[in-house]
């Protein structure tokens, strides 16, 4: 591996870290703007694990060990699986906007 | 290099913090334990950074575990909704649990 | 930026920390709750503690959180109106007084440990002679044998607690099943499940097996095992034991007496109580870890979803 090699490594891992970070920050404005529970359920299962996913890599890029790099690549794994039923999960609990849910018992309870 | 990893660290860190201003804003449950299992991502995105940062393979032991744990709440959570509002609108109803 | 990475987190620690106390509606404090155990997690690996951040994420935040969940649906089943709990002045006050004591003696504590860090010149000297790299391992289980002993009981203690509050007529009762139940949120939780127990099993082994050297341990093992297992009970794949039933009860004190029946038998064996026969220090420690993790994971997963629970009907007459 010459100097040019690892120097564009480097700049692929930088790109990607920026790339991920601009998920995550999208992923917490969704979850803030977003009108109602299922459309900010889209910015968390979705933009946070593509940051997520883009971070991974940057460091696994980084760190250039293939060992590292399987264990980052499980975390990641893990990561979309929990959160492919998180999303099937609170997707069928989250109340609509519209009023075809039930919000009042969540309002109650949560005492808001 | 790691300063960079250091500095991704902390905009996540920051993006948790505006997370968790959805999980004070409510106005559901639902919307709060969102915002609670963003903050959990941005927790494995931040160890798996710090990690990379301080070149400390074990933090993503602790990001392994993070994740392997992180829908557990959420499960927990959906299990009440349902009970909960069969209990209040048909309040002689038999058990929930059957 | 490192310095600025640490200001940021305590900030949001205390935050969350001060949210989680005054909020108002218990599932607002709960959420909370579980952020806050998952900054103090960072907060532990910004430090390089990265054996207490592990038992801080899979304990403080993962099992903590989904037990205060399920207590949290347990109250509003019973009827509780959790929004209009008012705790009685007195009591507020009380445990306000007890917090701030116990905060200023640990304050205390810790500012009388001399600067420096002295005693990891102590311990690590002795650790080859165990053949155990990890010094917290090596002191929790060869050192400290005596308080590991001890805190493996005081998790017992916690769940005989708990059920010694369950109501008579419940303790007769079948095991309450917690299954969902939305039919389909519970396929999608017996699936993830699937997907879940085998990954949670592997990462529990290999977290006690690497607590000998790396970070990782006994209590962080059993608590991705006793997540599971919670998974698995919501989902409907695995059904809760009774509180009689025999191989539960073997589940829960595998742990501590394999470390007692260890610990006696370097007694008999001419040692001291705890001390371990020479060239037998790791695989007698990494035996005790293992039986640990189930103990700890069944006790975990048992606190987490709690006793049995008579049926609603009679609940609301009990709670009245």
């Amino acid at each position: 591996m010459g100097p040019e090699f690892l120097a564009v490594l480097q700049i692929l891992s930088l790109a990607l870290l920026a790339a991920g970070v601009l998920f995550y920050v999208a992923g917490s404005v969704g979850l803030l703007r977003f009108p109602d529970a299922p459309s900010r359920l889209h910015a968390l299962t979705k933009a946070d694990n593509v940051g997520l996913g883009l971070v991974s890599l940057a460091a696994a890029i980084y760190w250039g060990e293939p060992a590292i790099a399987a264990k980052i690549a499980l975390v990641w794994l893990f990561a979309i699986i929990s959160s492919g039923m998180t999303a099937q999960l609170l997707a069928r609990a989250a109340p609509v906007a519209d009023g075809s849910g039930s919000p009042a018992e969540y309002e109650r309870e949560s005492g808001t | 290099m790691s300063e960079a990893f250091m500095l991704a660290a902390m905009l996540v860190l920051v993006s948790m913090a505006a997370a968790l201003l959805r999980a004070w804003r409510g106005p559901t449950s639902v919307d709060r334990i969102m915002a609670v299992q963003l903050v959990g991502t941005g927790m494995v995105g931040v160890a798996v950074a710090l990690g990379a940062a301080r070149n400390e393979a074990g933090m993503l032991d602790a990001a392994l575990v993070a994740t392997l744990l992180a829908a557990v709440a959420v499960s927990a959570f959906v299990r009440r909704p349902e009970g909960a509002a069969t209990s209040h609108s048909k309040p002689n109803s038999p058990s929930l649990d059957r | 930026m490192s310095a600025a990475f640490d200001i940021l987190l305590c900030l949001m620690i205390l935050a969350t920390a001060g949210i989680a106390l005054f909020v108002r509606g218990a599932f607002a404090a709960i959420a909370f709750f579980i952020a806050f155990g998952n900054l103090l997690g960072l907060a532990w690996l910004a430090l390089g503690a990265v054996n207490v951040a592990l038992a801080e994420i899979a304990v403080g935040a993962g099992v903590t959180g989904v037990a205060l969940i399920l207590a949290c649906s347990r109250l509003f089943e019973l009827g509780d109106n959790l929004a209009d709990v008012r705790t009685p002045l007195a009591s507020r006050l009380g445990s306000a007084a007890l917090c701030l004591g116990f905060t200023v003696m640990l304050a205390g504590v810790v500012l009388t440990i001399p600067p420096g860090d002295r005693l990891s010149k102590v311990v690590a000297p002795l650790l080859p002679g165990l053949g155990i790299e990890n010094p917290v391992t090596g002191v929790l289980l060869a050192f400290r044998g005596y308080d590991t002993l001890l805190e493996t009981f005081v998790l017992l203690g916690a769940l005989v607690a708990a059920w010694s509050l369950t109501p008579d007529a419940s303790r007769r009762l079948p095991p309450t099943t917690m299954v969902m139940t939305d039919p389909t949120s519970r396929i999608v939780a017996e699936a993830f499940t699937r997907l879940l127990a085998p990954a949670a099993l592997i990462i529990a082994a290999y977290l006690v097996w690497v607590g000998s050297d790396l970070p990782g341990g006994a209590f962080q093992a059993g608590a991705v095992l006793a997540g599971a297992l919670v998974v698995a009970t919501l989902g409907g794949v695995v059904v809760l034991p009774r509180l009689d039933s025999l191989a539960a009860r073997i589940a829960l004190m595998v742990g501590p007496l394999t470390f007692l029946a260890i610990g006696l038998a370097g007694a008999a064996l001419g040692g001291r109580f705890l001390a371990y026969p020479d060239g037998l220090e790791k695989t007698l420690i990494v035996t005790i870890e293992y039986a640990l993790a189930i103990s700890i994971a069944a006790g975990l997963a048992l606190l987490a979803i709690g006793p049995p629970q008579p049926m609603p009907n009679n609940a609301r007459a009990d709670a009245r």
